[in-house]
């Protein structure tokens, strides 16, 4: 089981207030992402889940028992951090046993628990290794595997992919996504990378400046966004957001169109521009088109064999049915 | 490119490395030669050949008991370094795990003491030693080389457990160690290297201090250093004794700082390198 319940959860350092209060509910199975740039909170919102930080108000509840004041240790979770955290004395063996040495589990036990969780994390041949002498992606395994052992109410994971090169964190991203497959945990992950977000997250908290700006399925947040701020964070590239008469035309203070629903044309369009950047992808080519009158930028993405040049002048049609509107105060109209 | 040095450059290096270790060794090379000179040979100039005589050590062992002041040297170094520990590995811990707003300055006032020429507080030392009947006692020693190195043995330590990432105990704190299997499992042996060359370097120091020694002892605990200094006599100059009583104080530090090299340099350049 792994529930988990915030209650006006508050969290002050000093005179501020990094956490006003804050509600969420967590079900037993889900794959959570917090997710907010830099500064949001989520961190912090993280380590009051595992009891790192006190809360300065407010409740955590764990399968419905209070542990706003039990010690990280008692609470049942496993936390895997940026930096690893693997300790550096110890084998990788010995690693992944600590948790289990701690909660005294008999030798036999704690041997088939490592033998399996090596095998699931490919750890098998550095299991007499020392961290110093593992690569990146390996090390990130081992604090894996020592969260796993545990067998833990839920995963707490603090932007665990941050530090593997791009490629390495495609193949962990994965890895995480199939461990959640197989093992129907609970897991809490944070990211500042949106795109981890949308490919992981059975449901993701936006954060910014310790609210939340909304809680949602990926597809839920791309294709709803509640306001601006979740509008412009949520989809890559950012979601072009314009204003003044164009806007006014809909009647709205910010009219919203992501880059895949524009279509783009040399000859017929409603909006005229002129190409500036383009970005080629192979399977998608990324125009930055430029004069449009609308914003700065307009972002478009059409096929990846589209022969368009710096340059040429162009025509943007939107997608009627894909425009979001919004109001003055920025949050989104019906 | 510039990381790949050529042979040339290589050789270059190496040579000028060991013309410098060799000026700095150099001194300790003359003492040992002449330590194995006659006294006629010894003032006689400058000659790196000694007629390899045992005699001015067999002058020094009759004339002054050696094994005294080596006991005092044995007890004082370790002693001070010993209760040095005691008292920096707590004051360390405390300023590099819950550091308040206080604790840089805190540091860098017990650094400034070291700025301090020892002799400013001769009199009032050499006052309280007298009047405490402390004067020529191993106890009284110790705690003076106790204080002296203090600083330093807080800011090597303090370094240390610096270096020793947060997220680490917090990993401990996580996978279900209580205080004590955190620092008996996880802090202790990460610590353990730090303490290990902070103590050699502390023991190195301890037993090379001269100035203290010299002031506050006369016979019953006076180690090595002031041992040597008693041979400087201004009765004569004795260069073949004085040098063999120079090699008989610093071969057990010298023996000692060999076998520890790789804890030492760690030891001195702490903080440096990760």
């Amino acid at each position: 089981m792994g529930r988990i319940t915030l209650e006006a959860v508050t969290k002050r350092f000093g005179d501020v207030e990094v956490i006003p209060p804050l509600n969420l509910d967590i079900e037993d199975g889900e794959f959570v992402v917090f997710v907010g740039p830099s500064g949001c909170g989520k961190s912090t919102l993280l380590r009051l889940i595992a009891g790192l930080e006190d809360t300065s108000g407010g409740r955590i509840l764990i399968d419905g028992r209070d542990a706003t004041d039990t010690p990280p240790a008692k609470r049942g979770l496993a936390m895997v951090f940026q930096s690893y955290a693997l300790y550096p004395h110890m084998s990788v063996r010995k690693n992944i046993a600590f948790p289990m040495r701690m909660a005294g589990v008999p030798q036999d036990e704690q041997d088939r628990r490592i033998a399996s969780a090596a095998k699931a994390l490919n750890l098998t041949d550095y299991l007499d290794r020392k961290p110093g002498q593992l690569s990146g992606g390996q090390r990130q395994r081992v604090a894996i595997g020592r969260a796993i052992v545990r067998e833990p109410s839920a995963f707490l994971f603090d932007e665990p992919l941050s530090n593997l090169d791009a490629a390495l964190r495609v193949g962990m991203r994965l890895e995480i996504s199939e461990l959640h497959n197989r093992l129907r945990t609970t897991m809490i992950y944070v990211t500042h990378d949106q795109v981890e977000a949308m490919t992981m997250a059975d449901k993701i908290v936006v954060l910014r400046a310790g609210n939340i700006e909304q809680v949602g399925s990926p597809m839920e947040l791309y294709r709803a966004p509640r306001n601006l701020f979740v509008a412009g964070f949520i989809g890559s590239p950012r979601m072009n957001l314009i204003t003044g008469p164009e806007a006014g035309r809909h009647g709205a203070a910010t009219i919203g169109i992501r880059p895949e629903h524009i279509r783009v044309s040399a000859t017929e369009g409603a909006w005229q521009g002129r190409v500036g950047v383009s970005e080629h992808l192979g399977s998608d080519t990324f125009f930055y088109v430029e004069d449009t009158g609308l914003a700065d930028t307009i972002t478009v993405r059409a096929g990846g064999e589209i022969d368009l040049h710096h340059g040429d002048t162009v025509w943007l049609t939107p997608d009627m049915g894909h425009l979001h509107r919004f109001d003055v105060q920025g949050s989104r109209m019906a | 490119m510039a990381r790949v040095a050529s042979t040339r450059a290589k050789v270059g290096y190496t040579v000028a490395a060991w013309i410098v270790a060799l000026v700095i060794f150099f001194p300790i090379l003359y003492t040992i030669i002449t330590s194995l000179k006659t006294e006629q040979e010894a003032i006689a100039g400058f000659n790196l050949i000694p007629s390899f005589t045992l005699s001015s050590f067999e002058a020094v062992q009759s004339q002054n008991n050696y094994w005294r002041p080596f006991t005092n040297s044995v007890i004082l170094a370790v002693g001070s370094t010993l209760l040095a520990l005691v008292v920096a590995i707590p004051a360390a811990w405390a300023m590099a795990f819950s550091p308040t707003k206080n604790t840089r300055g805190i540091l860098m006032w017990m650094l400034s003491t070291k700025m301090m020429p020892a002799v400013a507080v001769l009199v009032p030392i050499y006052l309280i030693f007298l009047r405490t009947g402390l004067m020529d006692t191993r106890i009284g020693l110790t705690v003076m080389l106790m204080l002296i190195n203090l600083p330093i043995v807080v800011w090597m330590l303090y370094t240390y457990f610096r270096e020793i990432p947060g997220e680490i105990l917090e990993a401990a704190r996580m996978d279900g160690a209580s205080l004590r299997d955190e620092i008996l499992y996880v802090l202790t042996p990460m610590a353990v290297p730090g303490i290990a060359s902070t103590m050699l370097l502390n023991v190195i120091l301890a037993w090379n201090e001269a100035f203290w020694t010299i002031q506050l002892t006369t016979t019953n605990a006076a180690p090595l250093s002031a041992f040597i200094a008693s041979f400087s006599s201004p009765q004569g100059l004795f260069w073949a004794k004085l040098s063999a009583a120079s090699v008989m104080a610093i071969a057990p530090i010298l023996i000692m700082g060999w076998f520890s090299q790789k804890q030492l340099v760690r030891g001195l350049t702490f903080g440096a390198v990760k």
